[in-house]
């Protein structure tokens, strides 16, 4: 029986990107929605009853929600091929170490360099500044989080980076001068063609937070 | 090579008794270390300099931290016993609800008890919604995953027990057998395990202790 697989998201969604990059690395095929977040579908309400958010992953009629652990299931079904997470059980508990570092602090922090302003503004890029150099600390000189392979906690990070471009014009400041090294990760990930073809252009994604702050009354 | 295992936590933090509880439901030897977290030991410093937190498990000198991936890394180190379901899609589940607990419900909880005017208003109706939800995926087993204890039982331990120890302190009753009858019987079945018993702080310790932070918080500078 052929696997039906659907995937609830959003374009510019830095966890339905996660998603879309691990099934891409998998080579499944995969029937992709675009939800409107503004007037939630009654699929993805049906989907997703309890945090009504994307993205959700649809297989074979039964739903997986959160993106970490999506990505996680897509793994652990499609086995086969290109592993993401390691095969070392304390591997595998440093990266998932670092992706729940990941998800509690980045979304937050980065949301505050474009949504606020003044002192909170302030703050918000000195604390994202911050954990990127941790994430930095932790890359050291390896090519990928994964070691010489690109993995599941690059395949958690680099979705963010179509956003940097909205953070650096809103907050003022440039991740390459304040982290070097975190750019030349970046430039390695998007030489692969799963990760350059799932990140949409950041250009977009500015015009698109510029309409979320005025909904959001920033200035 | 013998394994060495040290868990450092603290007798009181439901974080680190879980962890407690899968070394022993693996039956895997293990020396506890406790914490003193308002003068936290260089160990402690060294092994988790990004939290700084306790559980942290040492495994023949490596650490890992976060609770949730100490459980997982147990689970696939120590292979008797299993504690996360074998099917992907299950443990999707388990990993979704263990996620939903230490995130959402407890923060949820933590607003339903402390915070004031509106915000605590939502919060109460936010945690009677949250904690049906949890109840759901109950169905009519004897715990989350079936007919044993496993990971879920092991992350809802705080529910059973912490929960009730801080509605007791505060003399609050949002979670009561009546609103939950399917979650008062599940705390029931885990209760009758005994290694889940030696988990947990001692009820009238448990009690004063969280009394007493409660006084230290209303009366801390607002």
């Amino acid at each position: 029986m052929a696997d039906e697989v659907i995937l609830l998201d959003f374009w510019a969604s830095m966890f339905g990107i996660r998603v879309r990059i691990a099934l891409a690395e998998k080579g499944v095929k995969y029937e992709y929605k675009e939800q409107d977040l503004f007037n939630k579908s009654p699929l993805l309400l049906r989907m997703n009853p309890v945090h009504k958010k994307i993205p959700v992953l649809i297989h074979n009629g039964k739903s997986v929600c959160e993106s970490s652990i999506i990505v996680q299931y897509i793994d652990e079904v499609w086995k086969d091929k290109a592993p993401l997470l390691p095969y070392d059980p304390y591997q595998r508990a440093q990266a998932r170490f670092w992706v729940d570092f990941i998800d509690k602090k980045m979304y937050d922090t980065s949301r505050k360099t474009w949504a606020t302003k003044g002192e909170e503004q302030e703050a918000a890029k000195k604390e994202f500044i911050e954990v990127l150099k941790t994430l930095g600390g932790e890359l050291g000189d390896k090519p990928f989080f994964g070691g010489d392979n690109f993995g599941y906690v690059d395949l958690c990070l680099i979705p963010y980076y179509c956003w940097f471009y909205s953070y650096e014009t809103f907050g003022k400041f440039s991740v390459e001068a304040e982290c070097p090294k975190f750019i030349a990760w970046v430039t390695r990930c998007l030489q692969r063609e799963t990760v350059a073809k799932a990140l949409p252009d950041e250009k977009k994604v500015f015009e698109f937070v510029s309409v979320l702050r005025e909904k959001i009354r920033v200035e | 090579m013998a394994e060495e295992v040290k868990l450092y936590g603290t007798w009181v933090s439901p974080f680190s008794r879980r962890i407690e509880l899968a070394l022993k439901l693996k039956g895997v030897p293990f020396e506890y270390m406790e914490e003193d977290l308002s003068n936290k030991s260089p160990e402690l410093l060294k092994y988790n300099p990004v939290h700084k937190k306790i559980p942290v498990l040492v495994h023949n000198g490596k650490p890992i931290a976060e609770s949730l991936v100490i459980l997982e890394y147990i689970d696939e180190t120590w292979k008797n016993n299993p504690i996360l379901p074998q099917d992907p899609y299950q443990r999707a589940m388990v990993r979704f609800w263990a996620k939903f607990i230490d995130e959402k419900i407890l923060a949820t909880g933590w607003k339903a008890n402390f915070g004031e005017g509106k915000e605590r208003e939502v919060a109460i109706e936010e945690f009677a919604e949250q904690m049906k939800f949890l109840e759901n995926e109950l169905n009519g087993k004897d715990f989350f995953e079936g007919e044993t204890i496993g990971f879920l039982d092991i992350v809802a331990n705080l529910i059973a027990f912490w929960f009730p120890v801080r509605q007791d302190a505060l003399g609050i009753e949002a979670f009561t057998q009546e609103k939950f009858p399917v979650l008062f019987k599940w705390i029931a079945n885990i209760t009758k395990i005994d290694l889940v018993n030696e988990c947990r702080p001692p009820r009238e310790k448990h009690l004063a202790f969280v009394k007493a932070r409660i006084e230290g918080l209303q009366s801390a500078p607002k």
